[in-house]
């Protein structure tokens, strides 16, 4: 197949510039050879791959290709699954996570998660999103107050709230829980944020309000996005992943994973061949 | 056609009168115990304790002494119950020993307490002779005074009306965890919260309706007992109250008192009914007036768990 039949990519978000050069960015994350099972099934071989600082790099693949397990890997969640091994070394600012003497808790708060489906606590908007920095020690209300109107006005979300700051979190509506979620996970101050399918149980207002999200952050955060929206992918990203039965198929530009991919079933799957 | 239409309506009817026959026969017990009891609800009753003239008798040592062996009981139960259930469902990986455990968990909850009787003569009441005709141990330079073994007392009494319920509190606690959705455990621990803080600042405040509603069920099991505490020796013809203690405000300004008062004597509402039940015809009215205290308490027990419930699930909606 020739790479004209690809599919015109959609233009990015504001704020994603996808022909920014990257390569004055230090590299954030970096994967060497990384092996994951889970009991005797192993689900990642051999991924190795980087993450420049201040970007965001997406994972697209069919289900069950092992992106969110590595996903996973980046802040050390599978650690809650029984039975899992890690092989291989995985560096976040030159530091290799699974040492022995890494604080799981203090990588956490520097590696944020988002999840696909939102889990607000069930408790007020105001406490949750104050949830972090509280279990970390901050007591300072006036401090607390700033913190938590930033966050929400980062997460875009602070004008639709900022008069019910009380009430629960539990009656916001779903896209509006999603952003809740991401102003709690800015709250511990991350370097790096992981978004796993932040926006497949979205409608698609909600949804382009999160990606119009990812393009502001991006400026001040390293983002890495799993989703399962090629579109998606194509438009909040500088860099894109392809990963395919626990391998790493193809890493590159997104313009040119969605132009003119390298390997045939990068192809295969972006035209939609399979997955 | 017909005869399936014939089944199915005589089907219903059936089930009709299965419900309707239970009720009947509740109804009737109750009235009939009300009817007997009316005569002896007065002011006295609740004031009055053990006599041989019926019109004497009153309920007030059973009221203190079912008081002082609930409160000792939850005291005991409830914070081993609830660390237990946490340390199964939160912390303890899937072994085999942890699967053991869990499995027989029901079991024990389903033991007859009757045994848990025989348990607690043994290990309680008598500490399997160890301590000979007994001893008395001082502690707080006086003020505490323990004897050992625990003898026919309220701590003894509450021990074993503590390990009767520990399963029934263990299990009900599991269940209001388990139901506490699992992304709110990654979503805190991912927000840098350790296990700790996890547990405490989210599933806790999450399950305690549950928790609550468990232990309120369990506890008004343990006031209706009567089986273990005839083992265990709370006396039926009891004329003090634990510790000499007959009103509140003597609880609240007699702290000496209410330290003897869990190695005191004791009897209790169900022991109290027995007694008089047992006691012949001029008793049965007494035992009646008994039982609708003892109802009633239970009634508010198990109308507190049931607010708690319906409060909680109508403020949380996963």
């Amino acid at each position: 197949m020739s790479s004209e039949s690809i599919s015109n990519v959609p233009p990015s978000v504001k704020g994603v510039d996808r022909d920014k050069d990257m390569s004055s960015h230090p590299i954030n994350v970096e994967s060497k050879g990384v092996n994951f099972w889970y009991g005797d099934n192993q689900v990642l071989f051999d991924v190795s791959l980087q993450v420049p600082e201040r970007s965001v790099t997406a994972f697209i693949g069919p289900s069950g290709c092992g992106k969110s397990t590595f996903l996973r890997c980046l802040n050390r969640m599978n650690d809650l699954i029984e039975g899992t091994r890690i092989t291989g070394e995985l560096q976040i600012e030159g530091q290799d996570i699974n040492a022995k003497d890494v604080d799981v808790v203090l990588l956490r708060k520097h590696v944020g998660m988002v999840f696909q489906k939102s889990t607000p606590f069930p408790k007020s908007i105001f406490d949750n999103v104050a949830y972090g920095p509280r279990i970390a020690g901050q007591r300072n209300r006036a401090y607390l107050a700033d913190l938590v109107e930033s966050c929400l006005r980062q997460a875009a979300l602070w004008d639709e709230v900022k008069d019910r700051l009380q009430d629960s979190a539990m009656a916001l509506s779903g896209g509006q829980q999603q952003r809740l979620c991401i102003a709690r996970t800015l709250a511990t101050k991350p370097k790096i944020i992981l978004m796993d399918e932040p926006a497949s149980a979205l409608d698609p207002a909600s949804t382009s309000r999160i990606e119009d999200l990812i393009g502001e952050l991006c400026n001040e955060y390293t983002i890495i996005i799993v989703t399962h929206n090629m579109q998606q992918a194509s438009r909040v990203s500088h860099q894109t992943a392809f990963f395919f039965e626990g391998k790493l198929i193809e890493l590159a530009r997104t313009t040119q994973i969605f132009t003119n991919p390298k390997q045939k079933q990068t192809e295969d799957y972006i035209t939609g061949r399979f997955g | 056609m017909r005869r399936r239409l014939l089944l199915s309506s005589s089907f219903r009817l059936i089930c009709r009168v299965a419900v309707y026959s239970a009720i009947l026969v509740l109804v009737t017990l109750l009235s009939v115990v009300l009817w007997l009891a009316m005569e002896r609800l007065t002011l006295q009753f609740f004031q009055r304790g053990f006599s041989l003239i019926p019109d004497r008798a009153g309920i007030k040592a059973g009221i203190w002494g079912s008081f002082w062996l609930i409160s000792l009981t939850a005291i005991f139960s409830l914070p081993v119950g609830i660390g237990a259930a946490v340390y199964l469902e939160e912390y303890a990986s899937d072994t085999r020993l942890t699967r053991l455990i869990k499995v027989n968990l029901s079991n024990l909850a389903g033991v007859p307490s009757i045994v848990y009787g025989m348990l607690g003569l043994t290990v309680f009441v008598r500490m399997f002779g160890m301590f000979g005709r007994g001893i008395q141990l001082n502690l707080l330079s006086g003020w505490l005074v323990v004897p050992l073994p625990f003898g026919k007392s309220v701590i003894a009494g509450a021990l074993t009306m503590s390990l009767l319920i520990l399963p029934v509190v263990i299990i009900t606690t599991q269940e209001a965890l388990r139901a506490v959705p699992g992304t709110i455990r990654t979503a805190s621990l991912a927000l840098g919260a350790t296990r700790w803080q996890t547990i405490w600042s989210q599933i806790l405040p999450a399950s305690l309706p549950g928790i609550t509603t468990g232990a309120i069920l369990a506890i008004s099991r343990a006031i209706g007992e009567t089986a273990p505490l005839i083992m265990v020796g709370a006396v039926t013809y009891c004329r003090i109250c634990p510790g000499g203690i007959e009103s509140v405000q003597t609880l609240l300004t007699d702290p000496q008192r209410v330290l003897a008062a869990p190695f005191d004597k004791y009897t209790a509402m169900p022991i109290s009914i027995y007694g008089w039940i047992t006691s012949g015809p001029p008793f049965m009215s007494v035992a009646a007036a008994g039982i609708v205290v003892l109802l009633f308490v239970l009634t508010c027990f198990n109308g507190i768990a049931v607010y708690i419930r319906q409060r909680a699930r109508n403020k949380l909606k996963w």
